[in-house]
């Protein structure tokens, strides 16, 4: 049931995360000679179809996506998706610098996980591809149960290699890679309570700017250039808790910090619930802060080295609540578990150091983002 | 001095390793039936984790320790 439990986490797309320092060291050390001998349990076969749409700031991004997870020999499960993004982008730095463009992105993933005594050694790859974007990655994670399945710690890579084009200049490609480093740790606390931390280190390298974006010196149009390289790192802690009437609450913080000077916040709460047994309702609210990169102005005063206006690096922050329903249909054909999903979260997008020039007030926009998703699980 | 407190803090935190290595298992296997109810997972969809992922991704500087992977894009 232990291993159930964390493992379920995992199942979700959740990589149980963690802390290093030598108390914990400690706490492994013993743990890991109590660990128990029993088998871990891979992920549920399942298969998803979900349609999802993203609508705001002159962009609208809709698209299907699909994902097909199942076990062989009770010690391997293999997973195939597969996302398409159809975009329509009339977003602020277009309008006010180019025409508005239709594009489509499609991203194809594998995955293979083996289960192996307490452990699960997950593989996966993932190419995408938009008409002058390509990214593709592997990563390899490890996920070990340890103190007889009350924690659970894990160890993941990710290697990534991107090719950037522009549009009307065919000749033009530049690279960009990145490697990503985790650790992770989830622990229960209580029979009733559960708690992750989470680290993540991300390293950039090559062309990580748009060629088609451009700053501001003294209201004059320039290219952007940001530097080449880049690292940020990511700490996360999330606690969730039963509190009867199969009734959870549950609250997260990430710190983001970065080489660019950036600084972010993330704090999000949720309320999840059943109505009866077919019914399964969430409502959370979500509120990220961040403040700007070092090279990031709004309008140039003198031209600098690095000098960028991507509002992605300035300050803003966006907040938003959302809810999310699930029903549960029955089982179909004594083997499938149905499922439908709906989901819509509202977003209030804010900056302070972006300047509308169509108007000279700052910019600040709302998006919907929207979800269906039918589900079998077998 | 110095060296006898430094020896002093090094063999309590050693002391501290220690007791760490003998604490038990405090939640039992037949204690953990509420921790598999699907409101106690952190997500539940992984589509719906990586779409969720991806629309903050491409609009937020922050990044990471969400445990979701994704290919990149340059669709800001």
């Amino acid at each position: 049931m232990a291993q159930r439990c964390l493992r379920a986490l995992a199942a979700g797309g959740d990589r149980p995360a963690c802390a290093g320092g030598a108390r914990l060291a400690g706490l492994l050390g013993g743990v890991l000679a109590a660990a128990n001998a029993k088998g871990a349990e891979l992920p549920e076969d399942r298969a998803d179809a979900l349609f999802h749409l993203y609508d705001g700031g002159g962009v609208t991004a809709l698209g299907p996506a699909v994902l097909i997870r199942k076990s062989l020999f009770d010690q391997v499960s293999l997973t195939g998706s597969y996302f398409v993004d159809m975009v329509s982008n009339a977003s602020i730095d277009v309008v006010t610098t180019a025409s508005p463009y239709h594009e489509t992105r499609k991203e194809a993933g594998f995955g293979l996980d083996y289960a192996y005594h307490d452990g699960l050694i997950s593989l996966a790859g993932t190419h995408s591809k938009e008409p002058d974007y390509t990214a593709d990655s592997v990563s390899v994670d490890v996920t070990q149960d340890v103190f007889s399945g009350m924690t659970t710690v894990s160890l993941g890579y990710t290697r990534g290699w991107d090719t950037v084009g522009k549009h009307g200049s065919p000749r033009f490609s530049a690279p960009a890679n990145h490697w990503q480093y985790r650790l992770g740790v989830t622990q229960i606390l209580t029979p009733r309570w559960l708690m992750s931390l989470n680290l993540e280190s991300v390293s950039d390298d090559g062309y990580l700017q748009s060629p088609y974006r451009v700053a501001r010196v003294f209201g004059a149009a320039v290219p952007e250039h940001d530097p080449s390289t880049r690292t940020g790192h990511a700490a996360m802690l999330r606690v969730i808790g039963d509190i009867g009437s199969r009734t959870s609450v549950r609250a997260l913080y990430r710190y983001f910090w970065d080489t660019w000077d950036i600084r972010a916040h993330t704090v999000e709460a949720g309320y999840s619930r059943h109505f009866g047994d077919r019914w399964l309702a969430d409502a959370y609210f979500r509120y990220y802060t961040q403040d700007h990169a070092l090279f990031y102005s709004d309008n140039f005063k003198i031209e600098e080295t690095y000098m960028s206006r991507n509002r992605q690096l300035g300050t803003f922050w966006d907040a938003g609540p959302g809810v999310k329903t699930s029903y549960s249909v029955g089982r179909f054909a004594s083997r499938f578990d149905i499922k439908v999903d709906a989901g819509y979260q509202w977003l209030r997008f804010k900056y302070s150091d972006f300047t509308d020039i169509r108007t000279g007030k700052l910019y600040s926009f709302n998006a919907s983002v929207l979800e269906l998703q039918v589900s079998a699980t077998y | 001095m110095n060296a006898g407190r430094t020896i002093a803090i090094g063999l309590m935190a050693a002391a501290t390793l220690i007791a760490g290595c003998s604490i038990q298992p405090w939640v039992k296997p037949y204690e953990r039936e509420r921790l598999a109810d699907p409101v106690m997972k952190f997500t539940r969809d992984p589509l719906s984790d990586k779409h969720r992922e991806h629309v903050f991704d491409v609009r937020e500087a922050a990044h990471g320790a969400t445990g979701v992977q994704g290919g990149g894009c340059g669709c800001n």
